[in-house]
C-alpha cells in the first residue's frame, strides 16, 4: 500500500495534515510557555547577566576621566609620563571636581592600592584653581606621591573599560607592579580559603543529611501507606516551616543561656560556669543548616525508594542472602539515583546559603555567601561582590548540570 | 510494624534499633520546632524553660509577648505586607506557571530540557545572587524600594515550585481524555475547563501554596530590594534576630509554625483527593 | 525587541508607582535602638506635632553610604534625610550623591543671632554635610564582673590575665587598631602616624592577636549592651550613649573606661534632590533648642556652641548629664580624634586586612 494516497476526509493528504496538526500544537505548547520565559528572563535571566557584568566592568576612569585616558594610551609606561598626561589629568581633575564626579574615580582607585582616594581629591580640589601648565609641575608639587610611575601605572591599567581585576581579587590575586599577575601576600588571603570552607562545610552538611535522610526515608518507604503519610507529616512540616523561625529555635536551643546549655546543667553534666558554646561558631551553622535541609534530602530519596518493588528484598532473602547482603547488593544500588539527586540538590543549596550562616555561624561559620553581601552593603565594592557572585555561581551551574545529567531536572518532585 | 517472621534474633534486635535510630531522626527534626512554642509562652524575657514553666505554676506563663507583637506598628505593618506581596506574587506565579507546566508537559514542546531548566533555575540559584541581580537591574527602572518590584521578584521565585508541582500532576496525566471530550463534541475551552482543570487543580492549588510560603518566607531579596515602606515578617524577624532577640520573635515564629500546619494540611487533604481521583487508597 | 517592550513596560509601571508615594511622609536613616528614640523624643515628635507630618525611621544608617549609591544610581531616591559618619559623608559628596547645604542660608541661627556657620563647633559643618552630635567609642565593663580591682584603662582591655573574660569588639578595624596601639603604648597624638606604616599596623594586629581568641564581634550597635547584660562578655567596645542608656534607663551595672575614647561627629546628610523637600525640617531639627534636647535623652555633645549652655539633666531621671559627655574634662584627658581622612584613604585596606585576619 502506498502511503502517500491516504487523504482525510476533506481530501488532504493525510501526512500533510498530520504535520499540519503537529505544527499547531507544537505552536500552542510553545504559546503557552512564551509569558513565562520572558517574564523569566526580565526579573530573572537579565538581572543575573546584569550582576555578571559587573565583574568585569570598568566604567570610572575612562568616563570621569576620559582624556587622561585617552592621553595615557601613547605612554609605553617607562619612568613618569608626558606633559600631555598631565595636562588632560589636571583638566579632567578640575571638571570632575566643580561636576563632582570624580569621587567614583577615587574610590574605584582606592580599591586597588590604599591612599588614591586622598591622592586624587586633594589633587582635584587644588586643580580647580589652575589656569595655565605646566600642569606637569603643578600636579608633582599637590602631592609628592604622583612621582611614583606605579601611580601612573594604576590609572592606565584601569582606564579600560573592562577589568579583571576583580576576579584577580575574588582569587587572592593581584596585579604586580610590572603588570604581571601574582598572589596576594599571606595576611590579604582571604577569598580561596573561604571558598574551600564553604565547600567542606557543604559536603560535611550534605553528607550528614544523607546519614540521617537516608534510615528515614528507607523507614518510611517499607511501612504501609498510612503509617507512612502520618510520619511523613513530620517531614513536612518542618519543610514547610520559615527557614528564619528554624534558625530562631535553634539559636534559643543552643546558645549558653539556652535549653540545651540549661539542660546539661540541670543534670550536671557540666557546671554552670563550663557552658558548652555550640552556636556562632561552625558546629550552631552545621548543626542547623542540617536541620533545615534535610527534607530537601529526604523526599527525592522517599520517591525513589518508593518505586522499588519489596518483592525484590523478598526474593534476595528466599534466595539465601543475609538480610544485610540483600540490602547491600540488591536495595542500595536501586537508590543511587536518589543519593546522588538527594546530595546534589541538598549541596547547591546549602553552598548558596545566606542567613543561617549569617546568623549562627560567627566568625568561623561563615560562608563565602557572607561576603558577597558585605561586598554589596557594607564595603561597597560591588565589582568585587559581582565577582565572587559569578565564581559561585559557576559551581552551582556546573552542578545543576551535573544534576540535569544524572536525574533529569524533569523528575525534580517537590514532596 | 511487627519484624517478618522469618526474621533471626540478631535482626530483630536490629530492627527495633532501627525503629530506635529513626524515632531520634525524627524528634531531631520536629523537636526544635515544638520547644519555641510554649517557649513564646514564658512570662520572663529569657529563652529557657523557667522553673515556673516546668512545675506547670500558671505564673509562669503569660501572652505577653503576643501582646506586644499584636500592638506593635512595625509587626502589624509587616504583616500587612507580607500578605499583600505573597497575594499578589502567587496570583502571578500560578498564572504564568500554570500556563507554561501546560505547554511544557505537550510532548510536542521544542527544546524541553534546557527550557526547563531556565524555568527552574530560580530555585538553584543561590539567593544571594539573584538579590544582587535584582538590585542592581531593577535599580535602573526605578523597580527598588516599590511594592511592584518586591512582587515581581518573588513572582521569578515562587514560579519554580508552580512549574514543577503542576508539571508533576501533568505527567500522570492521561491526555485522550482531552481527545475523549474532543470527538465527543467539547470545543478545546470546554475540554479545558471540563476535563483539564479539574484534573490539575490539586497541582495547581499545592504549587500555589509553595508559591505563597516561598514568597511569605523570603527575606534575602527583600533585604536587598526592598525599601522602608515593604518591610516584611521575615525582615522584621531578621533585623530582631541581629540585634536582639526578645521573646517577641518566639511569639512570632509560633504564629508562622501555625500557619505553617494549616498549610499542610491543606495539601494533605488534596493528595488525598488527588489520590482518590486516580483510583489509589490509602492502604 | 520583545525584552526592550516588556523593559519598557516594566519602568513604566515602576514610574507609576513611585509617583504614588506621599509628599508628607518622611524617611529618616538613622542608627536604630536608644540613638533613634533619642532623635525620635527631642526632633521627630516635636515636628510632626507641629506640622502633621508623618515620620518613618529606618534603621539603615550602617549602610547608609550603600543606600545612597544604590537610590542616586537607580534614579529613585526615597530616602529624605540619612544620619551619616562624617568620614562616610564626605565620599558621599564627592559622589555627588548629596546636596550641598548653604549652612547659614538653610540652618537655624543662634539665639542670640550668631550665625550657624560660627555657632557649630569647628570641623562640624561639611560642604554637604551638618553635624549633630560628638559621641563617643569606647570600651564598657561589668561591674559585677570584677568584684576586686576595676579595670580602667585601654590597657586593662588587653590585659587577659589580670582581667579575664571574653571581649566584645566591632567588627571592623576602625577603633580597634587605634586601641591596639594605645594599649601597647602609643601615645594618641602619634596613633594615626603609626598606623600609616607596615611596622604599626603589624604591631596593632600583634597586639590584637593577645585577645582575639577572646573576642566576640558585634556588627550592631545594640549588641554590645546585651551581651553585657547577659554576662557573655566582661567587656565590650560600644557608643557611650548606648551604655549611658542601659546603665541609667535600665539599672544596668556598666561602666566606662573613658582612657583612649575614640571620639567624632555625626549629622545630617541631605540625599541628592531632596534639600527643598527636607529644609523646614533640617532648620528645625538643628536648631539650638533641639539639639540641647537631644542630650536629655542620651549621652553626648550638641555640635552646637549655644547648645551647650543649655544641657541639663536627663530626662527621666533627672541626674546630671554634663559629667557623662565624653568632652567632659575629665573623661577627655586621653582622648583621641578619629582620623576621617585617614580611613578614607586607608579603609579599603585595612578592612581587607582586617577581614582575612580574622578568618584566619
Amino acid at each position: 500500500m502506498n502511503s502517500t494516497n491516504l487523504t482525510t476526509a476533506d481530501g488532504v493528504p493525510l501526512k500533510t495534515s498530520l504535520r499540519r496538526a503537529q505544527r499547531r500544537h507544537r505552536l500552542k505548547a510553545v504559546l503557552l510557555v512564551t509569558p513565562l520565559f520572558a517574564f523569566l528572563l526580565v526579573a530573572f535571566v537579565l538581572p543575573i547577566m546584569d550582576m555578571l557584568t559587573r565583574s568585569v566592568d570598568n566604567p570610572e576612569v575612562i568616563t570621569y576621566m576620559p582624556q587622561t585616558a585617552e592621553a595615557l594610551i601613547a605612554w609605553n609606561g617607562d619612568g613618569l609620563p608626558g606633559e600631555a598626561v598631565f595636562a588632560a589629568a589636571a583638566h579632567d581633575l578640575a571638571k570632575g571636581s566643580r561636576e563632582r564626579t570624580i569621587g567614583h574615580v577615587a574610590s574605584r582607585l582606592n580599591y586597588e592600592k590604599g591612599g588614591m582616594r586622598s591622592l586624587v581629591m586633594k589633587t582635584a580640589r587644588k586643580a580647580k584653581k589652575w589656569e595655565s601648565g605646566p600642569y606637569r609641575e603643578l600636579i608633582l608639587a599637590a602631592d609628592k606621591r604622583w612621582r611614583e610611575p606605579d601611580v601612573w601605572l594604576l590609572i592606565k591599567r584601569q582606564s579600560a573599560p573592562y577589568t579583571l581585576s576583580y576576579f584577580l581579587s575574588a582569587l587572592d590575586l593581584r596585579h604586580g607592579s610590572d603588570g604581571s599577575i601574582e598572589s596576594k601576600p599571606a595576611h590579604m588571603k582571604i577569598y580561596v580559603d573561604l571558598f574551600m570552607r564553604t565547600l567542606w562545610m557543604s559536603a560535611l552538611i550534605t553528607a550528614l543529611c544523607l546519614l540521617l535522610g537516608y534510615p528515614v526515608a528507607f523507614l518510611l518507604a517499607t511501612l504501609p501507606m498510612r503509617q507512612a503519610n502520618l510520619l511523613m507529616i513530620l517531614v513536612l512540616l518542618p519543610f514547610w516551616t520559615s527557614m528564619l523561625v528554624r534558625t530562631t529555635t535553634w539559636i534559643a536551643i543552643l546558645q549558653s543561656q539556652g535549653v540545651l546549655n540549661d539542660l546539661f546543667v540541670w543534670t550536671g553534666l557540666i557546671d554552670d560556669a563550663n557552658r558548652i558554646q555550640m552556636i556562632y561558631n561552625k558546629t550552631g551553622t552545621i548543626i542547623a543548616m542540617t536541620h533545615i535541609l534535610l527534607p530537601f534530602m529526604i523526599l527525592p530519596l522517599y520517591s525513589v525508594m518508593k518505586t522499588i518493588p519489596p518483592s525484590y528484598m523478598r526474593a534476595a532473602r528466599s534466595m539465601g542472602a543475609t538480610a544485610f547482603t540483600a540490602f547491600r547488593r540488591v536495595y542500595f544500588p536501586q537508590t543511587l539515583t536518589g543519593i546522588g539527586a538527594g546530595s546534589i540538590l541538598v549541596f547547591i543549596l546549602s553552598i548558596g546559603y545566606y542567613i543561617t550562616p549569617a546568623l549562627v555561624g560567627g566568625q568561623s561559620g561563615r560562608f563565602i555567601t557572607n561576603f558577597i553581601a558585605y561586598h554589596m552593603q557594607q564595603s561597597l565594592n560591588w565589582g568585587l561582590a559581582a565577582a565572587i557572585g559569578s565564581l559561585l555561581l559557576g559551581v552551582v551551574i556546573a552542578l545543576y548540570m551535573l544534576y540535569n545529567r544524572l536525574i533529569g531536572i524533569d523528575n525534580m518532585k517537590l514532596g | 510494624m511487627a519484624p517478618p517472621p522469618y526474621a533471626t534474633g540478631p535482626e530483630r534486635l536490629w530492627h527495633y534499633a532501627f525503629r530506635l535510630l529513626c524515632g531520634l531522626i525524627f524528634v531531631f527534626l520536629i523537636g526544635p520546632i515544638l520547644v519555641i512554642i510554649p517557649l513564646s509562652f514564658n512570662a520572663e524575657p529569657y529563652f529557657t524553660f523557667t522553673k515556673a514553666m516546668i512545675e506547670f505554676d500558671p505564673e509562669g506563663y503569660s501572652l505577653r509577648w503576643y501582646e506586644d507583637f499584636f500592638t506593635s506598628q512595625a509587626w502589624l505593618g509587616a504583616i500587612k505586607n507580607s500578605f499583600i506581596v505573597a497575594f499578589f506574587s502567587t496570583i502571578l506565579a500560578t498564572g504564568l506557571g500554570t500556563l507554561a507546566a501546560l505547554g511544557m508537559s505537550s510532548r510536542h514542546m521544542p527544546w524541553r530540557v534546557p527550557i526547563m531548566a531556565v524555568l527552574i533555575s530560580p530555585m538553584i540559584v543561590p539567593l544571594i545572587i539573584s538579590a544582587a541581580g535584582m538590585f542592581f537591574f531593577f535599580s535602573k527602572y526605578h523597580l527598588t524600594q516599590t511594592y511592584l518590584g518586591v512582587i515581581l521578584a518573588h513572582t521569578a521565585l515562587g514560579l519554580p515550585f508552580v512549574v514543577i508541582t503542576v508539571t508533576a500532576t501533568l505527567t500522570g496525566f492521561n491526555h485522550s481524555l482531552t481527545r475523549a471530550a474532543a470527538s465527543l463534541g467539547a470545543s478545546p475551552a470546554r475540554a479545558f475547563f471540563k476535563v483539564v482543570l479539574p484534573l490539575v487543580t490539586p497541582g495547581v492549588i499545592s504549587g500555589a501554596l509553595f508559591a505563597f510560603i516561598a514568597s511569605f518566607d523570603e527575606v534575602v531579596v527583600v533585604l536587598f530590594i526592598a525599601g522602608p515602606e515593604q518591610r516584611t515578617i521575615p525582615i522584621q524577624m531578621w533585623s530582631g534576630i541581629r540585634e536582639q532577640i526578645s521573646p517577641t520573635i518566639l511569639a512570632v515564629a509560633t504564629l508562622l509554625v501555625a500557619i505553617s500546619i494549616g498549610l499542610l494540611t491543606v495539601l494533605e487533604l488534596l493528595r488525598r483527593r488527588g489520590e482518590r481521583l486516580r483510583g489509589l487508597t490509602p492502604g | 525587541m520583545r525584552n526592550l517592550l516588556a523593559s519598557l513596560g516594566v519602568a513604566a509601571l515602576g514610574c507609576l508607582v513611585s509617583a504614588a508615594a506621599q509628599a508628607d511622609t518622611l524617611n529618616i536613616v538613622s542608627w536604630g535602638g536608644a540613638y533613634t528614640e533619642s532623635q525620635n523624643k527631642a526632633y521627630h515628635e516635636p515636628w510632626s506635632k507641629k506640622t502633621g507630618d508623618k515620620i518613618i525611621n529606618v534603621d539603615k544608617a550602617q549602610a547608609g553610604l550603600a543606600g545612597l549609591r544604590a537610590q542616586v544610581q537607580a534614579g529613585n531616591v526615597t530616602w529624605d534625610l540619612v544620619d551619616m559618619l562624617p568620614s562616610e559623608a564626605q565620599i558621599a559628596c564627592d559622589e555627588g550623591l548629596i546636596d550641598i547645604i548653604d549652612h547659614d542660608a538653610v540652618l537655624a541661627a543662634a539665639p542670640d543671632g550668631t550665625p550657624a556657620s560660627k555657632d557649630f563647633i569647628p570641623g562640624s559643618l561639611g560642604e554637604c554635610y551638618v553635624s549633630q552630635i560628638v559621641y563617643s567609642n569606647i570600651v564598657a565593663f561589668n561591674a559585677d564582673m570584677f568584684p576586686g580591682k576595676k579595670p580602667s584603662s585601654i590597657a586593662d582591655v588587653f590585659d587577659l590575665a589580670g582581667f579575664p573574660g571574653k571581649r566584645s569588639l566591632q567588627k571592623k578595624p576602625v577603633n580597634n587598631l587605634e586601641w591596639a596601639l594605645m594599649a601597647d603604648g602609643v601615645p594618641a597624638d602619634k596613633v594615626y602616624e603609626a598606623l600609616g606604616t607596615e611596622a604599626g599596623v603589624k604591631r596593632a594586629f600583634a597586639k590584637l592577636d593577645t585577645i582575639k581568641d577572646n573576642v566576640i564581634w558585634w556588627e550592631e550597635g545594640a549588641q554590645p549592651p546585651q551581651l553585657l547584660a547577659d554576662k557573655e562578655v566582661a567587656f565590650a567596645s560600644a557608643y557611650n550613649g548606648r551604655i549611658f542608656n542601659a546603665a541609667v534607663n535600665e539599672k544596668q551595672p556598666f561602666q566606662i573606661i573613658w582612657d583612649a575614647q575614640v571620639f567624632e561627629l555625626d549629622g545630617w546628610v541631605v540625599p541628592k534632590g531632596k534639600l527643598a523637600k527636607v529644609r523646614s525640617y533640617l532648620k528645625f531639627a538643628t536648631d539650638t533648642q533641639r539639639l540641647a534636647d537631644q542630650a536629655k535623652y542620651i549621652s553626648y555633645g550638641p555640635a552646637r556652641a549655644s547648645s551647650a549652655a543649655l544641657v541639663s539633666t536627663h530626662a527621666v531621671t533627672g541626674i546630671d548629664m554634663k559629667p557623662h559627655m565624653p568632652t567632659y574634662g575629665p573623661n577627655f584627658k586621653t582622648a583621641l580624634h578619629k582620623d576621617d581622612e585617614f580611613w578614607a584613604d586607608h579603609l579599603d585596606e585595612l578592612t581587607e586586612r582586617f577581614n582575612a585576619w580574622l578568618a584566619k
